[in-house]
């Protein structure tokens, strides 16, 4: 399993073969559309990150110190910036996921996704991700 | 048509920016429209000329700074044609112009047992206000459902008035479907049965209407940053024997008369609500974005904005699936739209990559979203400086983001 970083530098790598802003997103839409829908037992109001925008529901899961993570979203865009997110995250030490350094979206000029609090619930959603590593690790 | 919008759009610099490497077209204007350069020219003029604190000082600055802002008091009243420039408050904006009289109005004449009357397109901010207040006095409130086109539902607005209204507030026209509400009607109907009535005009007062002796609006409340002025700025007109009858919302300098231990005693209107050094340059920037509008016929810019507006309407409609939410019987300036199976976020992120500016979400109208059984949508709006050739971006735009989305 590549780290967190390792893999952050990865999606950078990738983003940078699609310097045109259509290429970015229509690799993004084609991201959120390969992930699979999150199964309904996980689409309860419990995992759901409510955002101004749009809506992201968080499946986590913890196994000896590992933290599992699905994903879903009303809104494609927002679906294959969540799956970058699990690409990073999931599957990763909780002690790792605690100590990373997100910024990734910010190489790849998409942190504007992230920076406003009010629009997609992704910055709740790394914190939330954050939070349950938090947990998983104690 | 005798304005020149392109001579228009060159007193707008940010007109001609590029966001993306694309030229700007800017259509989030019910959200903040932008400012003409005259307006930008006063309020570098105030800080390089005569910044200084008003009301008080003797100097000479001082006395400048007061009789630029006291200027536009009177401009402002001018506008709006309100009977005096006391009956003028300035505030933040029109939040804080509603919440003003939610405080003071309810605490002068909201009893328990009350009632107060709003309706399902208010803003939140003319929403949530009436609920707080409510609650505090022990009053109860009901709220007029609009029907599926978006206009209100006036028979019931008849059936809900009874002696116990004390106050009814409404939007002269919805920031989220565009309706253009019968102000006058409601607000005969209101003041026949006893009721005070408080007018949100943050989008009428500058695309459709803005006398408040015409429509014997009792409160009336708008934003600067709407109507091409600065931020921070708002106005709360208010009928002077009302605001004579209320108590003070904030208290602090410059709304005193004299201080003592025992008892302190209240400024004259209008100082008596305006607590504080106020934003001085404020209503100097608003007087500027006046007196900018007020330089061509309100007539012509309505006619343009209608004709761009019904252009746009036709266009849009054209494109598979697309479906307009506003279908009042009256309408301006405001297009609330979403195509079929494609996420509002989606479609306004793309957009932006093209250099075209909509809001995306629920446009702090939840309330409406749920009566229409959706989360969110696009809202493309409009101001005097939109043209065709805009709309005609954001349909070509709009075809090219489906066809990146796969439809």
């Amino acid at each position: 399993m590549p780290t967190i970083q390792e893999i952050q530098t990865q999606i950078i790598e990738d983003f940078s073969f699609l310097p045109e802003w259509d290429e970015r997103y229509a690799y993004l839409i084609e991201l959120g559309q390969k992930s699979p829908p999150l199964d309904e037992k996980y689409r309860i109001d419990d995992n759901l990150v409510r955002g101004c925008q749009s809506q992201v529901w968080l499946a986590r899961e913890c196994r000896q110190g590992v933290v599992y993570l699905q994903t879903d979203s009303d809104s494609l865009i927002v679906k294959g910036l969540a799956a970058l997110l699990l690409q990073v995250f999931s599957g990763q030490q909780a002690s790792a996921i605690r100590q990373a350094d997100l910024h990734f979206f910010t190489e790849i000029g998409l942190n504007q996704h992230l920076s406003s609090q009010r629009t997609n619930g992704l910055m709740a959603m790394v914190e939330e991700i954050k939070s349950f590593a938090a947990q998983c690790a104690d | 048509m005798t304005i020149d919008i392109q001579k228009i759009r060159a007193d707008f610099t940010i007109l001609h920016t590029q966001v993306y490497g694309k030229p700007l077209v800017y259509l989030d204007n019910a959200a903040t429209t932008q400012k003409p350069q005259v307006v930008i020219d006063a309020i570098v003029d105030y800080y390089t000329r005569y910044n200084s604190n008003i009301h008080r000082a003797a100097h000479h600055l001082a006395n400048l700074a007061t009789e630029a802002h006291e200027a536009a008091r009177k401009t402002v009243q001018r506008y709006i044609n309100a009977e005096h420039n006391h009956e003028i408050i300035f505030t933040r904006g029109t939040t804080e112009s509603i919440n003003l009289v939610a405080y003071s109005f309810g605490e002068a004449f909201v009893n328990p047992g009350d009632e107060v009357i709003f309706t399902m397109m208010e803003h939140h901010s003319n929403f949530v206000p009436w609920q707080m207040m409510c609650e505090r006095r022990g009053a109860t409130y009901h709220v007029v459902p609009f029907d599926e086109r978006g206009d209100l539902r006036l028979d019931i607005l008849e059936n809900l008035l009874n002696e116990r209204t004390r106050l009814v507030a409404f939007n002269h026209v919805s920031n989220s479907l565009g309706t253009v509400n019968p102000a006058k009607k409601i607000i005969q109907m209101a003041h026949q049965a006893g009721a005070i009535v408080l007018v949100d005009a943050a989008q009428a007062v500058q695309h459709v209407d803005h006398d408040v002796r015409a429509l014997d609006a009792d409160f009336y409340a708008f934003s600067g940053h709407k109507i091409y002025g600065p931020t921070g700025i708002g106005v709360l007109y208010g009928k002077e024997a009302l605001l004579e009858a209320m108590p003070p919302y904030q208290s602090g300098g410059e709304m005193i008369e004299q201080v003592a231990v025992e008892k302190t005693t209240f400024n004259k209107l209008p100082f008596k609500f305006e607590a504080g050094t106020p934003n001085i340059v404020g209503p100097i920037g608003l007087a500027a974005a006046i007196d900018y509008l007020t330089s061509f016929n309100f007539d012509e810019i309505v006619a343009h904005e209608d004709a761009v507006l019904e252009y746009g309407r036709k266009k849009l409609l054209e494109i598979d699936g697309l479906k307009i939410y506003g279908n009042g019987k009256k309408h301006t300036s405001i297009i609330p739209f979403n195509i079929d199976g494609v996420h509002h976020y989606d479609l306004g992120t793309l957009l932006d990559t093209r250099g075209v500016a909509v809001r995306t979400g629920h446009h702090c109208t939840q309330p409406i979203m749920t009566t229409l059984c959706i989360e969110g949508n696009v809202r493309a709006s409009l101001a005097l400086y939109n043209t065709e050739e805009d709309i005609d971006v954001l349909v070509d735009s709009i075809r090219q983001v489906l066809k990146l989305l796969g439809r």
